[in-house]
């Protein structure tokens, strides 16, 4: 314990030698950093969607729209078409999501192998970003703990229209009042270009992603 | 546990060599290099407000540097509070002290996320000596650790390898005598060869790309899926950052987010990011460590007109711009940072004794600055360290040095039109025995010969432009008006 006590004193005396001991405050200093960079969209929701779709489209992602009250239905037209029939859900999802002639099997803290062998996750998300094409999770209830969207090889996610914001920084601010809890940002399924610069989907996380919009 | 020793590395152009005869490795290279900066051009060029990001990104690592102390400070503090554990280390062989005593009840292995950081401080060496399996589970790092190699790339360290190449390798590697070379084919034999090692190692080591100090929190960029893996399934978590990797606050992210990706691999967003604040009860690690290296960082921080070096993101694309790492790839530097950024960091981390031939190997023609997310101005940073390299010799042999004595002469014919003309009139007899059927000079006598070593040279031109200005035909004379 002391010698890592010493290193850190010796690391941090080593810092203040190179240091202006006349310096303002930090956080004052940090504010004055120029943002003259977009912070704010632009777009209409329809164009915010737009976007999304495209960028979604442009990962390999699958993309699909819904009415709220007819999700259900179409969550069933996706999952048959896959050819998923055994899905894992988090605790709190909404019940109205849920089409029957489905297992869905609630997350009771599975282990590793039982999460491996169902065929998908369906999950919901905070928020999207359409400049990117990216899901924002922060694992609260409707999302899952983190292993539930990493270990299955298929994921369908819903995000509410109303939870598309276009830029980056907008995200982020949406984000800040989770900024404690475990947040995974996902921009289409798992990829690699290791191999000759080829864009592989699926590498280790769920090698195909379907995204259902709802308005 | 015996001290990991790095062996004294050959000079840049020794190392070379031997590469730029490697027509397949060049080929690859080359491939790998335009891909990704066509890539990087198309998703840079979509954003209007650019370089707006990268003058906030120069000024948040700026000032980061500024108040490294407090900072750092701060992320124990908050990292600690929220079920952390953070570790110091001033060098390599104190951060591989920590991870090794914390790794020892891993049965024997531990998984790993691609971390340049821990190539740096040879971690997986030390682990082996220990009796601890390191495991890579990047893919490019896996062909690496399967191959016995060395990344020559910060973010796709096996570009030099093509895919007949890691066919090979993993055949053999895995025992798949029948696998096929389609990228698709070894991506899926990377995802079953690691899967069970995923799910039942109880102890991973990563980097960091962020570490914020407002939160205490950690956030990794990545692709595959295997550093998420890595940092929610096992049991204990081991991040080794550099001091250089904190940045103030969470919302930084809303710039760092948009420079990074767009800059190393050319995607809007990369498939993954992960933020976790030390540990969160029932979803992931309940273990959660960090060790934060110095390894001479605090040293560049010292001179003032190279810590900029330390903004330095770890995106690669000074290296796809790089005129000479296009030639050459990255085994050259003989360092984990290669190109550009690798030319001014290698020489700093390693003391000045070691890689002093790295800021030289470099034409200076900025495409780096250009590209670099953070405005990092590499050439003036080469500039100096140059300087640093002469100025660290003796006196007395700098008077003798032949290059200086060179330049003096050199200096001394650019000072007159006479002393200049002369000289390239000697110049265009002496070298025609030099000039080769092909039209250029491959090999030049005595100390010149440094030069056309590893460069073809054009001739002298029969006709200089002074030459040409005072012979050509006068300007036609001025049409007045009206």
């Amino acid at each position: 314990m002391s010698e890592i006590q010493s290193a850190r004193a010796e690391i941090l005396s080593r810092i203040r030698s190179t240091i202006d001991a006349s310096r303002a405050g930090a956080a004052e200093t940090w504010q004055a950093i120029p943002r003259n960079y977009r912070q704010r969209s632009t777009l209409t929701s329809s164009e915010k969607l737009a976007l999304l779709e495209d960028r979604l489209q442009d990962y390999g992602a699958g993309v699909h729209h819904a009415e709220s009250s007819q999700l259900a239905s179409v969550i069933a037209r996706i999952l048959h078409q896959r050819n998923k029939k055994r899905i894992l859900v988090p605790r709190d999802i909404p019940p109205t999501w849920l089409p029957v002639g489905f297992t869905f099997v609630p997350d009771e803290n599975a282990a590793y192998e039982a999460i491996d062998a169902c065929d998908g996750v369906l999950t919901g998300c905070l928020l999207a970003i359409a400049s990117t094409g990216t899901l924002a999770l922060c694992h609260e209830p409707g999302q899952g703990r983190r292993a539930l969207t990493l270990i299955p090889d298929y994921h369908l996610c819903i995000v509410e229209g109303s939870a598309v914001v276009e830029t980056v920084p907008e995200a982020i601010h949406l984000l800040e009042s989770r900024k404690q809890h475990p947040i995974t940002l996902i921009s289409g399924p798992s990829a690699t270009a290791d191999i000759e610069m080829t864009r592989i989907q699926g590498v280790h996380g769920p090698r195909v992603l379907d995204v259902v919009f709802i308005s | 546990m015996t001290p990991v020793k790095e062996c004294a590395a050959p000079d840049f152009p020794t190392a070379a060599l031997p590469l730029l005869h490697d027509i397949q490795l060049r080929s690859n290279v080359r491939h790998a290099t335009d891909v990704i900066q066509g890539k990087r051009f198309r998703v840079v060029s979509e954003m209007p407000d650019w370089q707006s990001l990268r003058e906030t990104g120069q000024r948040t690592r700026e000032h980061t540097l500024q108040y490294l102390d407090s900072y750092l400070e701060q992320f124990e503090e908050r990292c600690t509070a929220a079920g952390g554990h953070v570790h110091w280390a001033r060098d390599a062989a104190e951060a591989n002290r920590i991870v090794v005593q914390m790794a020892q009840n891993a049965m024997g292995r531990a998984i790993k996320i691609k971390s340049m950081t821990t190539e740096e401080i040879g971690l997986n060496r030390a682990l082996e000596a220990a009796g601890i399996q390191p495991i890579e589970t990047d893919l490019a790092e896996l062909i690496i650790q399967l191959g016995h190699d060395k990344p020559s790339h910060i973010v796709v360290p096996a570009l030099h390898k093509n895919r007949q190449q890691i066919r090979e390798l993993f055949a053999y590697a895995m025992g798949q005598p029948h696998l096929g070379d389609r990228p698709e084919d070894l991506t899926e034999a990377a995802r079953l060869y690691l899967r069970q090692q995923f799910m039942h190692t109880p102890v991973a080591i990563s980097g960091a790309n962020f570490l914020i100090a407002e939160t205490g929190g950690v956030c990794i960029v990545e692709s595959e899926g295997n550093g998420r893996m890595c940092l929610t399934l096992p049991r204990t978590l081991i991040t080794i950052a550099g001091i250089d990797k904190v940045i103030p606050n969470f919302r930084d992210l809303e710039v760092l987010l948009q420079l990074l990706p767009r800059s190393a691999t050319g995607e809007r967003m990369n498939p993954y990011n992960s933020l976790w604040t030390g540990v969160h009860p029932g979803d992931g690690p309940q273990e959660f460590h960090v060790v934060l290296l110095d390894n001479r960082r605090t040293e560049i921080l010292r001179d003032p007109e190279a810590r900029e070096t330390l903004h330095c993101i770890r995106c690669g694309a000074c290296q796809n711009a790089c005129p000479v790492y296009r030639q050459t790839g990255g085994h050259a530097y003989s360092s984990v940072y290669a190109g550009p950024i690798g030319a001014i960091l290698t020489p700093q981390l390693a003391l000045m004794k070691e890689g002093q031939s790295l800021p030289y190997a470099s034409s200076l023609c900025g495409a780096c600055y250009e590209v670099c997310p953070v405005k990092i101005n590499i050439p003036e940073v080469l500039i100096h360290l140059r300087g640093r390299v002469v100025n660290a010799r003796p006196k007395y042999l700098r008077a003798l040095d032949l290059e200086a004595i060179a330049m003096r002469g050199m200096q001394w014919v650019f000072l007159s039109k006479m002393r200049l003309q002369l000289a390239q009139r000697l110049g265009r007899v002496a070298q025609i025995p030099w000039i080769r059927r092909s039209g250029w000079i491959e090999r030049l006598p005595g100390m010149l010969g440094g030069w056309t070593r590893t460069r073809d040279l054009r001739p002298l031109p029969p006709q200089s432009f002074r030459e040409w200005f005072q012979k050509r035909s006068p300007l036609p004379t001025e049409v007045p008006h009206e």
